[in-house]
């Protein structure tokens, strides 16, 4: 497996110039979560206006596979509503580790697919999916039931 | 007693993994600090053991009961010999973070509130973490050695803060630091420990496996050592103590062959090293490892010390020609150990590892188990290569390849694509 196949040269364009970043008011709900294993960081914010994702903003520390799959999470998850994002979030992780048995759709998921490559590289599954674990949690923060700490 | 340098090319024949191809490319393996390599005689030191004399220890009464106890605490003898102790001295477990975890629970068992408890910022979690929940069960107070810029311990803040003092009842430091490769000045820590009748606790894990060492000498009280770093098994560790300290400790773990007599009402507890020894232990891993102590002794560690000061300084020179190289620790190879840490222009580790691991170059990208130490440089991880006796200047050349190749692919460097 090359490491070209990884390292799409979306992937790197998105690391080299991140959409989205940098932290936002107003927001609806703030998350940490931490990769353990490599000290990787990230501060997401998700601001909501009704069933639909407003904004999104973070700051992240990390390498290139996470920050470029946090930005093109952005991308496809601002302005979306909250249920198709979490289907998102969902169909994402799935094609992670499906173990390249698992294809996205180039038409709903965009520059995102440029991460198939990642599933042939389970130590990296976590890097891919720290944007989107995120995500996911503040959704579930943000719900009725989550609890906002 | 100094040993012939030894001749790497032969050493390299012993470790049958070191002939493995990663895709295209030989294995160029630099992430000994991580887990070390075996070699055949470990492998087969422990297959033989299996095949040959498996049974339980101690409980066991039939021949090859015996024929495992007498291997079990003949390697036991051997480790010792290898540290300069004596057999009753040395209690295996199962790492050396269950030793360090040991120690922080009996020895620990005596801090009360007011007392201190001194680590330094250069620790691995494992001397770190055990420390914060024995001052979180018994009241006492965690403090720590700074570090200089350079990445080792800083001696004159920690004068100034009065850090060691009759308070201070147990300082646990690392003898070489996994990160920066800086060697802690022991003599100098276990003298100001002594003065205050603290105990000193070292962590060993990146020391004994690459110079001699001597107990008599260390100054420590007790020594964690991991079995994985020493060319030996994995699921074994070692926890030296001072004889006279381990009779006053309690027991950590409870259970079969630690005790003397059980009663419902209470028990009494073995003497030790089995006091600390609950369960069936390590047996075939303690085998494997008195093979892996023995074949380092063939070589001799004093040999072992020379030629990973050789590849140290070597890898350091040529790292010193890539500018975009930075620094975790000390640039000067002397009281230095073999782990360097880097950071590479400002691509993340994880990127660096993985492009080198596509040239078959194996090295660690993380913070590696040292996040306060990461966070005193302000990075978040490191790129980390570690040799040991099987490490060729070659392979440094591959490493350095691989290093501006990887460079090119982010394109900090003009070149291909």
């Amino acid at each position: 497996m090359g490491l070209e196949s990884l390292y799409q040269e979306i992937i790197l364009d998105h690391y080299r110039a991140k959409h989205h970043a940098g932290l936002r008011q107003p927001y609806s709900v703030e998350v940490t979560h931490v990769n353990p294993s490599c000290g990787d960081e990230l501060v997401l914010r998700l601001a909501l206006a009704g069933d639909r994702v407003e904004d999104l903003s973070y700051l992240a520390e990390g390498c290139s596979i996470s920050q470029a799959s946090t930005s093109v999470m952005s991308d496809l998850v601002i302005g979306r509503r909250l249920d198709e994002a979490v289907g998102l979030h969902d169909g994402f992780q799935a094609m992670l580790e499906g173990q390249g048995r698992v294809e996205l759709d180039e038409e709903v998921y965009g520059d995102a697919v440029a991460f198939s490559g990642v599933a042939q590289f389970p130590a990296r599954v976590k890097c891919a999916m720290l944007g989107w674990a995120a995500f996911r949690d503040a959704v579930w923060r943000a719900s009725p039931g989550g609890t906002d700490d | 007693m100094t040993s012939d340098p030894i001749d790497v090319e032969r050493v390299r024949r012993d470790f049958p993994i070191l002939s493995r191809r990663i895709g295209p490319a030989e294995l160029v393996y630099l992430d000994s600090a991580n887990t070390a390599h075996k070699p055949a005689v470990v492998i087969e030191a422990e297959a033989q053991h299996y095949r040959c004399h498996n049974a339980n220890v101690a409980r066991a009464m039939h021949t090859l009961g015996a024929e495992a106890t007498a291997a079990f605490e003949g390697a036991r003898g051997r480790v010792a010999a290898f540290v300069g102790a004596r057999p009753e001295e040395i209690v295996f477990t199962k790492n050396a973070t269950e030793a360090l975890n040991l120690a922080a629970h009996s020895l620990g068992a005596g801090l009360g509130p007011g007392d201190q408890v001194v680590v330094s910022l250069a620790e691995h979690h494992s001397n770190i973490v055990p420390w914060q929940m024995a001052c979180q069960r018994s009241g006492a107070e965690l403090r720590w050695f700074d570090l200089t810029e350079e990445g080792r311990l800083d001696l004159e803040r920690a004068a100034a803060e009065d850090l060691i003092n009759p308070r201070t009842k147990i300082v646990a430091v690392t003898w070489v630091s996994n990160v920066t490769g800086a060697v802690s000045p022991l003599a100098q820590i276990a003298a100001q420990a002594r003065a205050v009748g603290a105990r000193l606790v070292v962590d060993g894990s990146q020391g004994v496996p690459h110079r001699p060492c001597d107990v008599a000498e260390l100054g420590a009280d007790l020594l964690a050592f991991t079995g994985h770093k020493l060319a030996g098994p994995t699921g074994i560790g070692v926890l030296w103590g001072r004889s006279e300290l381990l009779e006053a400790m309690p027991p950590f773990l409870g259970g079969g062959e630690m005790i003397e007599v059980v009663r419902m009402e209470g028990s009494t507890y073995a003497r030790p090293p089995h006091r600390f020894e609950a369960g069936t232990p390590p047996i075939a891993q303690a085998v494997g490892l008195g093979a892996a102590v023995e074949y380092l002794s063939a070589w001799g560690m004093d040999a072992i010390a020379r030629h990973e000061a050789d590849i140290t300084a070597y890898a350091l020179d040529r790292l010193a020609e890539l500018p975009e190289v930075r620094l975790l620790g000390p640039a000067d190879p002397a009281d230095r150990g073999g782990a360097i840490a880097f950071g590479l222009a400002d691509l993340h580790p994880h990127d660096v590892m993985q492009v080198l691991d596509s040239y078959g170059v194996a090295v660690r990208g993380g913070h590696h188990c040292a996040r306060p130490l990461h966070r005193r440089f302000q990075m978040g991880a490191s790129v980390r290569v570690s040799s040991y006796l099987y490490t060729t200047r070659g392979e440094i050349d591959r490493l350095i390849e691989a290093l501006i190749a990887t460079l090119e692919f982010f394109r900090v460097r003009p070149g291909r694509k």
